[in-house]
């Protein structure tokens, strides 16, 4: 294995500064929300663990449709790579939503779409590490777990879909019915989303980089009992 | 003799897998006695679990018969494929110069029948036990379009399973957060016929199943291949 490349050692710098300065940028210049208060800054890491949740499953599943027209392994390890970061980073996102709703909606859960939605989503990859693990043959694995990461990130969209039209049967016009951002909330929020992102990028390389040496190990392991 | 067309190749392949199914389903009626006394079993505890008094019965019945329906489903999805798999029945159909699709769609319209012969003998008996009348031709389309919908996702789900070493438990696990859709739509749908709501209040329920199972026939058409690939 390769030393840790040049631009992966400035990407892990510049995450850590980013967040850094997300982190000033939500407590230093965003100004604190007149109702909600100091908990309103939960909203921008939240939003943004969140998106990196969504884009985590979104690339696993092109990942999955590459691995399924090419059958490279390394596409194999990046969907792995992408389903853990999803995973973390989503159930960060409902925890941190918790944390906002206890005092703003004085309830910890409610049976909203975007709850509902997300938790699925977590169940539909935790189905798709219990699918991994029962699988012995690695070919067979990489295949089916393909499948399984299309089919699983194709019906989010119908989920939310279904459980938004459970509440109402009456079309909804996509509409943020927020009030609209200070432009200094705005502009944290999307610094938020920026820095996230990066880190979402940095956290993959390393991931997959993990997961090509243990494939190496594996290779070698197999070498030795040979 | 020449080869059949591509298209009709296909469809006399799935025919025989389907007949296969039924033939061997009418020989042992393992199957669809298992899932019916299952089905049976879920109502009766539905009864006295949710205490089916003639109030709840009207807001519930449909939850009650989709649940009813989506357990009995996975318990014959399950043993469908467990069969082919346990007496190498996959491999001589793999080795079959068919078109690997035909064994897809031949399952699933097996899968398919079964489901449906479940909900049509559970239908009259629930209309018997609790005096409700589900013979309006709006729910039975809504069973089809759910179960369609259950089924396509179902026969490509359990079909990986069953290469699993945890296979049994592992398809509803792999099956119900995929299919919530369904089962959304589908009680919704099915409520409101049963309440007598306008049409315009059901058809997006419909839409959204039709979508469900387009999409979804779609996609299985297209991985299956890659799930029996040795």
């Amino acid at each position: 294995m390769k030393s840790t490349p040049t631009a992966l050692k400035v990407l892990d710098f510049l995450s850590a500064l980013l967040l850094v300065a997300a982190l000033g940028m939500v407590f230093g210049y965003a100004p604190t929300e007149r109702t909600m208060g100091l908990v309103q800054k939960v909203f921008y890491f939240h939003v943004s663990a969140n998106w990196v949740g969504m884009l985590g499953f979104l690339v696993a599943a092109v990942a999955g449709g590459l691995y399924l027209a090419k059958g490279t392994p390394k596409w194999d390890v990046v969907e792995i790579a992408a389903v853990e970061i999803g995973l973390a980073f989503s159930l960060i996102g409902i925890v941190s939503g918790s944390i906002w709703a206890r005092p703003i909606w004085n309830t910890w859960w409610t049976w909203d779409p975007r709850l509902v939605t997300v938790t699925v989503m977590e169940l539909i990859y935790i189905a798709y590490f219990m699918l991994r693990s029962g699988i012995e043959d690695p070919d067979r694995r990489a295949r089916y777990a393909a499948v399984y990461a299309i089919v699983g990130f194709l019906s989010v969209p119908l989920t939310f879909l279904s459980i938004r039209m459970y509440r109402s049967i009456h079309p909804v016009v996509i509409t943020s019915t927020k009030a609209q951002l200070a432009p200094r909330m705005f502009q944290t929020f999307m610094f938020s989303l920026f820095a996230f992102t990066v880190l979402f990028a940095t956290l993959l390389w390393h991931r997959v980089r993990l997961g090509q040496l243990t494939a190496q190990v594996e290779r070698l392991r197999m070498k030795l009992t040979d | 003799m020449s080869s059949p067309s591509p298209i009709t190749g296909l469809w006399q392949a799935t025919r025989a897998i389907v007949w296969k199914d039924l033939t061997a389903e009418r020989r042992s009626r393992e199957l669809l006695s298992a899932m019916l006394v299952f089905a049976l079993l879920v109502i009766l505890s539905f009864n006295f679990a949710l205490d089916l008094d003639p109030k709840t019965r009207g807001s519930v019945a449909s939850g009650v018969l989709w649940v009813t329906f989506i357990f009995a489903g996975t318990l014959g999805l399950n043993r469908s494929m467990a069969t082919e798999k346990d007496r190498g029945c996959l491999d001589g159909l793999l080795l079959a110069p068919i078109d690997r699709s035909a064994i897809y769609f031949g399952k699933a319209i097996a899968n398919l029948a079964f489901m449906l012969i479940v909900e049509a003998i559970v239908f009259p008996l629930y209309s018997v036990l609790y005096n409700v009348n589900l013979f309006l031709p709006g729910l039975l389309l809504t069973v089809i379009l759910g179960s369609v919908g259950y089924v396509a996702v179902g026969t490509l789900l359990s079909s990986m399973a069953v290469q699993a070493r945890t296979r049994d438990m592992l398809l509803p696990i792999l099956l119900f957060p995929v299919t919530l859709p369904v089962l959304i739509a589908a009680v919704k749908a099915s409520a409101g016929y049963l309440s007598g709501l306008p049409l315009e209040e059901i058809t997006p329920w419909l839409n959204l199943l039709v979508v469900y199972d387009v999409i979804f026939i779609a996609i299985a058409f297209m991985v299956f291949d890659f799930i029996v690939e040795e």
